[in-house]
């Protein structure tokens, strides 16, 4: 079941992404752009988490759920550290992400030779 | 000429009828396919790091590094950009999509030199999507903060 949800909610996220690539002029960048700072508005008045607590990695993997992730973040930093907080939340909770990511692309560019397209 | 310009319109309006549908639909099915399915594979990851007692936060930043790594090792192969051919908008939105978009210019541009070309093209999307998230953030915060008081 909660792979069925994980599915479905990850799925329509991806859907809505691909009407708009369709149906609209956005490039894929600009939707990554709107999907992390819908995602962080939605989390930051309380709707993602709720999508999260029902549909697990359906909402979280999604760039939608690295934009909540990044208001959550923010919130709580706020609630331990105060007005710091504004500024060094978001992007702490980003951090292991972010990371991970860079040292997977500079290892990737490192080992592997780019193709012909 | 006015003919000309009829059948021209014609034509377009029928290209726009034939044309468009078909593929939205097929883009769709096809996104939300590949979608689902990486965000199940990555449930099925965090089902397994909640069963190793790792605490929710742990589980989340260790489902994004390991769908982060899964992408790059496929990106690196050349696999994933071709899939991405096919589901779009399924392959671009997942978190696996984002690292796509740092590992793929990273290899492309590492002969343009390692600071202006690899490590600065890396960023080329994720640059974008770091700093309106992080503006957004820090929004969200500035309020959070002024409500709170």
């Amino acid at each position: 079941m909660e792979f069925l949800k994980a599915f479905l909610v990850g799925g329509s996220i991806c859907v809505i992404g691909q009407i708009l690539i369709d149906k609209t002029k956005l490039t894929p960048a600009r939707i990554l752009v709107l999907y992390v700072c819908v995602g962080c508005l939605l989390g930051a008045v309380g709707i993602y988490p709720r999508l999260v607590e029902f549909a697990g990695a359906g909402a979280t993997v999604p760039l939608t759920g690295f934009g909540a992730n990044l208001a959550k973040g923010v919130m709580e930093e706020i609630d331990s550290a105060g007005a710091f907080g504004i500024l060094t939340g978001g992007l702490k909770s980003a951090a292991g992400g972010l990371a991970a990511a860079v040292l997977f692309g500079f290892g990737a560019a490192l080992l592997a030779e780019p193709r012909e397209k | 000429m006015e003919a000309n310009e009829h059948t021209k319109q014609e034509y377009e309006k029928m290209v726009e009828e034939v044309s468009p549908k078909s593929p939205i639909v097929k883009n769709c099915i096809l996104a939300f396919l590949s979608g689902g399915a990486i965000c199940t594979l990555g449930q099925a990851f965090r089902h397994w790091y909640l069963s190793m007692a790792m605490t929710e936060e742990e589980c989340g930043l260790m489902v994004s590094v390991t769908l982060i790594g899964i992408s790059a090792v496929l990106t690196a192969l050349g696999i994933y950009g071709r899939l991405g051919k096919h589901c779009g908008a399924g392959t671009e939105v997942p978190i696996t999509g984002f690292a796509n978009s740092v590992v793929s210019p990273a290899i492309e541009f590492k002969k343009e030199g390692l600071v202006l070309g690899m490590a600065a093209k890396m960023f080329l999307i994720a640059g974008p999507v770091i700093v309106y998230g992080t503006l957004t953030s820090v929004i969200v915060g500035l309020i959070y903060f002024l409500l709170g008081r």
